[in-house]
Formats: structure tokens, sequence, C-alpha cells
């Protein structure tokens, strides 16, 4: 249910921008005014998502050790999975967000007849969401050549590789196969797996379809629905220059593709997509895990109620000094004092 | 409660979570999966909000009037004080990794155990009462508003979580369950809603200065009682002090060691190093009855309620005049020594860089807090050959080692309890991988839910535990199952005996213990447990 709703959302997205650029003629609101605000919200939003981290104090050095601490110098220490110096943490939040570290441990667990539980490795999840990652940023880098006038020449040079297989023409990208293919396994596993199924919310949904309907009108229009390409290049680099324009002949196909962009980015800073910024900030990653050689200072920390061992003594002097326990104050000088209070 | 036997309960288990969305699925408090609630007396001692007499199985949890306010309030409170939280609230993308992790759920296969789910009961709430896009579309942005039915949920799987961390280790946002678990015990700690197991404890310890409540005559007279049992064994008796001024060395070790079996052995053990060590080198450790526990069970309850606890060890030290600290074999009082002493209560400008007078080690990794856990102290004795070692009082026993979650993913502390292992005994056995070192298995009653009416979920969480040391009994005999925890030696020693019958649990200093030659002591007969050495058994 919650996959259906998404993606008739999404449907319903497409639908408006065809009949909006299409059949009503608005082409100005949907090829440039929605687009400007989309990356306004976009930047706005992140950029206040990540402030709104930022402000929020980070009390307590809570890393998440993974490995060997430092501890007495004939122990090897794993400096990358529990670093105690900066540069640890360094290579440590390299591996996690180039190469999805944490994500690579995955296991799966199973029951087995005989009271046996076991456990497989399980790196699919890794794998497809890693591919997912990487070509969806090579698709935005190669995009790039829409923006820039002369195209500068390593997104020449990316377009290049990603169309190596010269397969069709306009020649395949490999990216954009992939991109799907990867979004495809991610989304049939939600769909199929009872577990993660389970738990998915509309949210998880959403931008899966949203993306994949992005992916899919760009290649329609690569191959099935001839867009102006000249014309396309016209107006993105109108926005791009601040002197929009809106050229002919560019088709609605161009403007569902960039009203489902632009929606994604309006989308972006208030969803879980948000990861992207926050996988840098998580204090479990990102901290030295060398809490009892450096104290780690909390900014709220405040004065609290104790029991004092004054306290502790007055109330058990008595059986202290029975028990020849050693005390501050002797039995005697108590006791008189309490004559003298009288 | 009678519990099913291990087979049955086995078999039940069913990874399938059920038809429809979570949402709409009523949790049900089942007996043997809940704790009692606080006793008010407890609540009052220390000044905690709302005491009263309820029961979770009750409609009517007796909550303030305007406890909808005090936990909204109270959520939008520490998101601004913990990054980690807010963090956490926002970014998870539900990828399930973190989802089988969770011994909780591995044993009971109930959906709501699964960190990810554990972590959206509250996230939900956080969306539908104070994200925009939750208030505005609530059920489709994954909101739901706070009701009674909604809080109970929260506060029946926040105490079903152990606080062990080993979902964080999956995640690739490092979204860490247990902090997640921590905050949402103190907001349910503000509406008076916690559990007696961790209520009493707290006021005992605020109190006596342990869990237990033992006051300090009779933390003595158990230590001597300790004493006399040692020189039974050896014929040599022990002569710790208390509270001593000027004293070397301050040791702190959580209550369980004094108070319950196997635990005791573990104490026995440290009695007869310092022992040696006095005899041998001049060393002076003092125990206090007044800072007498390690553990700290306010961690439980609440930032503020942890930092009131731990203030007794540097006061403590402060007043003793001690150089430095060693602390015990724990487990959540080595995450609350390492992560949160310092600087909750730091800094400890009053103790010195600890340097083991012995050996002349700087521990330098533990230059800021001051404190020493004792196996790396020992570790360090033994690797520079200070102490005088029997392995073979140790043959009849084939070991395996438990890596307890706070000190493995809140420390890293792994091979330092293996070397002492494998310098006193010889049948050594890892249980497999994946199960150990960061990725090992909670024992399943920590984080102050090792009661008796919760024994169900308990022996459901110590499922994967228990069936890892099945794997290295059935394979290789052992027999005996390490560890550094005191909550470990009282909840191992009950669900290994559910789950794999046969194998018992010890402490490390037990063995050391064991192994340590005293000098002029009189030849052994038995171990400290009384049971025959290797070779003194009768015929
Ligand atoms: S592993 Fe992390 S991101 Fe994935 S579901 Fe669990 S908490 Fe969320
Ligand atoms: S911290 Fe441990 S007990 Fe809690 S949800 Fe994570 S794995 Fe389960």
């Amino acid at each position: 249910m919650k996959a259906i709703y998404s993606m008739f959302l999404v449907f319903a997205l497409i639908l408006l921008a065809m009949i909006g650029a299409g059949a009503m003629g608005m082409e100005y609101l949907f090829g440039v005014i929605i687009p400007y605000l989309a990356v306004v919200v976009f930047i706005v939003g992140f950029a206040a998502k990540v402030v709104g981290w930022g402000k929020a104090a980070v009390p307590f050095n809570i890393t998440t050790t993974c490995g060997q601490g430092k501890s007495l110098p004939w122990i090897k220490e794993n400096k990358i999975e529990n670093p105690s110096s900066t540069g640890g943490v360094i290579a440590r939040m390299f591996f996690e967000i180039f190469l999805f570290r944490s994500l690579f441990r995955n296991s799966k667990v199973e029951l087995h007849d005989g009271q046996r539980v076991a456990y497989s490795s399980s790196k699919w999840l890794w794998l497809f969401a890693i591919l997912f990652h990487y070509t969806f940023l090579v698709i935005f880098l190669r995009h790039m050549r829409f923006f820039t006038e002369p195209v500068p020449f390593p997104f020449e040079m990316l377009d290049k590789m990603d169309s190596m297989l010269q397969i069709g023409a306009p020649a395949l990208y490999l990216s954009s196969v992939v991109a799907i293919a990867a979004l495809s396994y991610l989304l049939l596993r939600r769909l199929f797996v009872p577990s993660v199924r389970y738990i998915s919310q509309p949210a998880d949904y959403f931008p899966l379809f949203l993306i994949l309907s992005v992916l899919v009108s760009g290649i329609m229009m690569r191959y099935f629905v001839k867009t102006d390409i000249m014309a396309v290049k016209e107006l993105t680099m109108g926005l791009v220059t601040f002197r929009p324009v809106v050229p002919e002949g560019v088709g609605s196909i161009f403007y569902v593709h960039l009203f489902l962009v632009s929606v994604l980015l309006f989308y972006f800073p208030m969803s879980k997509l948000m990861h992207m910024g926050g996988v840098f900030l998580s204090p479990t990653r990102n901290m030295p895990a060398n809490t009892r050689e450096v104290r780690h200072v909390n900014p709220w920390n405040y004065p609290v109620k104790v029991h004092t061992y004054e306290a502790y003594e007055d109330e058990f002097r008595e059986k202290m000094v029975e028990a020849d326990l050693p005390v501050v104050k002797p039995l005697e000088e108590t006791v008189e004092n309490a004559e003298n209070k009288e | 409660m009678a519990i099913e036997k291990p087979d049955v309960l086995f078999k039940n288990i069913s990874h399938r979570p059920p038809q429809g969305d979570w949402m709409d699925v009523q949790s049900k408090i089942k007996p043997g999966r809940y704790c009692y609630a606080g006793d008010p007396e407890a609540l009052e001692y220390v000044g905690l909000p709302n005491p009263r007499k309820w029961n979770p199985l009750d409609d009517d949890w007796k909550l303030p009037e305007n406890w909808q306010e005090i936990v909204i309030g109270g959520l939008k409170e520490r998101l601004d004080r913990f990054r980690s939280f807010k963090i956490f609230m926002d970014v998870c993308v539900r990828c399930g990794a973190c989802a089988d992790k969770c011994h909780f759920f591995i044993g009971s296969g109930d959906p709501k155990n699964m960190p990810v789910l554990r972590a959206e009961l509250l996230r939900s709430i956080y969306r539908g009462e104070i994200t925009k896009a939750g208030k505005i579309l609530g059920r489709f942005a994954g909101g739901r508003k706070l009701t009674e039915e909604v809080l109970k949920e929260i506060w029946y799987y926040y105490y079903q979580c152990t606080e062990c961390r080993r979902c964080s280790v999956f995640c690739p946002y490092g979204i860490d369950q247990a902090e997640i678990t921590i905050i949402g015990r103190e907001l349910l700690n503000l509406i008076g809603l916690n559990i007696d197991w961790i209520a009493k404890p707290v006021a005992n310890c605020y109190r006596t200065g342990n869990h237990l409540g033992i006051q300090p005559h009779a933390f003595k007279d158990m230590i001597d009682f300790f004493c006399d049992d040692i020189e039974e064994v050896c014929g040599i008796r022990p002569e710790p002090t208390f509270n001593k001024v000027g004293a070397d060395i301050l040791f702190v070790t959580p209550s369980g060691d004094v108070f319950a079996d196997p635990g005791t052995y573990t104490c026995m053990g440290y009695l007869m190093l310092f022992h040696y060590l006095k005899e041998e080198y001049g060393l002076d450790v003092t125990w206090s009855t007044y800072a007498s526990e390690g553990g700290n069970f306010g961690f439980f309850t609440s930032h503020e309620m942890m930092k009131r606890l731990n203030a007794k060890m540097y006061m403590e030290a402060k007043r003793l005049g001690v150089k430095w600290i060693l602390g015990g074999e724990c487990g959540h009082m080595w995450r609350v020594i390492h992560q949160y002493m310092d600087t909750m209560n730091g800094p400890a400008d009053f103790l010195e860089t600890p340097v083991s007078p012995i050996t002349g080690t700087k521990f330098q990794s533990a230059a800021s807090t001051k404190m020493v856990h004792i196996v790396e102290f020992t570790a360090d004795l033994i690797k520079n050959g200070k102490l005088n070692l029997d392995k073979s009082r140790n043959a009849n026993i084939k070991a395996t080692f438990h890596d307890s979650c706070n000190t493995s993913r809140g420390m890293g502390f792994f091979e330092e309890p293996r070397y002492i292992i494998k310098n006193v005994l010889d049948n050594f056995y890892e249980m497999p991988e994946g199960t150990t070192k960061e990725q090992t298995f909670c024992c399943g009653g920590g984080s102050g839910l090792n009661a008796g009416e919760n024994e169900e979920i308990r022996m459901m969480g110590g499922l994967p535990r228990a069936n890892a040391v099945k794997f290295v009994h059935d394979r290789h005999d052992v027999n005996m199952l390490s560890c550094i925890c005191a909550i470990d030696r009282a909840t191992l020693t009950q669900s290994v005996n559910y789950w794999v019958p046969g194998v018992e649990v010890c402490g490390l200093h037990e063995l050391v213990g064991n192994a340590l030659v005293l000098p002029g002591e009189s030849e052994r007969e038995t171990d400290l447990r009384a049971e025959p050495l290797p070779g003194k058994e009768e015929e």
C-alpha cells in the first residue's frame, strides 16, 4: 500500500508536468521558476539542517569502538576502527563515507534445526548501495556539460568513459543502466524481504520511485522521445547565467525530467536523504576514541546534588566505628555535639 | 512464571513479521518480558519525579496530568543537547542493516526489537509532534501522535534494549540505538516510568555507596569472609584496608563481585593479587565502603543520575589522597568511566597520571581519567614477569572468553583480557567470528534488565551468546565462560545454564587467583570454588 501510494504520487507529479508544461503551455513556470525555487529550497534547507545539527551540543564523546583501542604499548591498536588520533578519525570517516565500511560488515542471521544460530556474510545491500551512489554521482557530474560552456575537459572525459561501450546511438550510458539496476534491487528488496518491508515507510518508497522516474525520463529523452539538445542546453545555460530563456521545441518530456529533479531538490532537505549530510556528523563515528587520555568538555555540564562522604559517615558512623572502619569525626565528638545542641 | 524448555522456545522463534503496518499492531505487555515498576520509596529517596505505586499491566499508569507536555518538552530539549540524538532522529534510511543484529530480535523474533523499529517508536513521535512535515502529513510522513498507548509501547521496548550498541557497529551512519534508548529512558523517567531493578539500586547506591545497599560494616564483613575462604584454600589471609587515607591506589569494583556468585570468586582473586603485590612490592591498595560501587545504574536512568552516582569515585579518591584509581572487572562501569566520567566529574587534577609502581609502566591512555582497568594493570604485571603463576592449577578448565558489550564497543578492550587468559591457562578457545570483539553479543541482562520477572526475554536475548558458547562447548569441550563484567557473571550463569548446561561462568581474576602463587602459601588442594585441583581429585 505504502509503495503504491508513493508510486501514484510520482505519477501524479509526472502528469502535472506534462499537463502544465505541455498542454497548458506553462514552460516558463516549469523551465525557470520551479527549478530556481527548487535550487534555493535545496541549498537553504540543506544548510539549515546541517547548521541545526551543528548547533546541537556534543556533550559526550561516545565513539563506537570497532577495534582494539590504544592501551599498553605492546598491544597493537587498531588505528582506524578505533582511532585515537585525528588522522585515524579522518581515515575512519574516509572508509565510512567513500566505501560504506559499516555496511560492508553486514551479515545475515539464520536459525537452524538443532538449536543452531548461524551468521553468514551478506554483502548485496552494500554492493548495490555503493553502485547506486557512485553511478548517481557520475550521472550528476556528467550533467555538468549542460551547465558549462565550453565544457571542461574532465566532464568531457567522464562522458566519454561512461559511454565507452558504444552500444546504440546515441551511445548508452553505463551509469544509467547500473543506477537503474541498483535502484531496482533496493526497491525489490524493500518490497519482498519481509522484515525490510515491515519497517518501510512511504518516505522510503517515494524517493526510490522519484529517482527512478528521474532516470527513466532522462533515458526516454535521449533514446525514445528525441529532444532538441541544443535547445535544452540553451535553456540550462540561461539558468546558470541568470539570463533565463525558454527556447522553442524543447518538448514536454524535458519539462517532466526537470520537474522531477526539482521535486527531488525540494524534498531532499526535509527527508531521510539528508543522510548525505548526517553521515559526516555522526558522533559515534567522527570522534577520536581517546576519552581516557584527553578530557572532552560538555558545554552544558551543570552541578548536581551528590551524597557526600560527610553525610554518609554521619549516617553510618556508629556502625563504622564498631566495625573498626576509620572515621573522620570520632564517635564521642558527635555525641557531645548532639548534646550541646540540646 | 515458568519458562518454556529451550527446544520449545527455540522452535517458536519466527523472524517473519506480521502482516500489516507496525503502527497498527498494538503491543501487549507480556509477563516474562517486562520488569516491575520502580518502588516509590526509591524514587523519593533520590528525588525522581512522580513516585507512586503502579503496575504496567494496569490500564492506569497514574501519569501526571500534563505528561504529554513534559515528554515533548523533554524531547525538544534533548534535541538541542545531544547532536547524536538529533542526527539519529533525522538520518535513518531504514535500510534494515541493523535489523537482525540485536540479540533480542534474534531470540524473540518480535519485530519491534529490531533496532530500527525500536528507534522508530520514538522517531515517529519526533516526526508527528515536532517536525513540520510530520505534523502536516501525519502517517504519510511516518509521524504519530504521542498517545498513552504509544507511550506504553515505548516504555515496554525501551526496557527491552540492553544498550549494548551492537546495532551501531553495522549502521552506515553509526546510529546507536543505545544512545536513543538512554535518552528515551531519560524521557520516561521525567514522568516516573522506570523499573524497580534500576530504581532500587540507584537509591541504594546513592545512600550506602553500592547497589545492594550493603552498609559499611557489612561490606567489610563480606570481604573478611572472602579472606577466610582464601586462607582455607592456601593458608594465607590477605589483610585488605578500607577507607585508608594516604593509600597509593583506590580500588573500586562492582558490588556484584562482593555479593553474588560467581563474582565473589573474582573478588577473591583481586584480594589475592593485592596481597601478593603488597608482600612482594609493598603496594598499598585500599577499598572504600563509601565508593563501594563501580557499576552505575544511574546510567540507565538519566545522564544526571549517572553523574550523581559517579561523582563518588573522584570525591573519595580526593579525600583519601590516593595517586590514582584502579577499577575492577565490569562492563557498563567502564563505559561510564571511559566515555563519561572525566567529562562529567573531571578534571581529576588532584590525581596523578597512573604509573604502575611495580613495573614503572605509565598508563598514558588513562592520562586524563586517572583510572586504570585492573585487567590492563595485571596484563602489564604479567608482561613484565612480576607475577608467579602456575597454569597447571587451571588445567581442568577449558575456557572461552565473552567480550562484554561496553568494554568492546565503548572502549575496544580486546587483547588485554586475552593476554591474561593465555597466561593463566592453556586451554583457550575463541567463539566463532561474528560473535566476538566488536561484534560480541550481549548477555541479555545488561543495562539493568537482569531481573527475575523478565526471565523469558532474558533467555531469548541470551540465545545468540549462549549459542556461540554451545558451539565451542560441542566442539572443544569448553566448560568455562570467562568474562570481565559483573552483570555478565550473574546473567550468563543463568542463560548458559539454560541453553548450554555444563558450562560455568567466571571472572578473569578468579583464574588469576587460582594460578597466582602467593609467597609462603601452603600446597593447595582446591581452587577458589573449593573444587579439587587437577591431580588432587579423590580416587
Ligand atoms: S542500519 Fe542505521 S540507517 Fe539502517 S535501518 Fe538501522 S539505524 Fe537505520
Ligand atoms: S543497543 Fe543492543 S539491545 Fe539495544 S537495540 Fe541495539 S542491539 Fe538491541
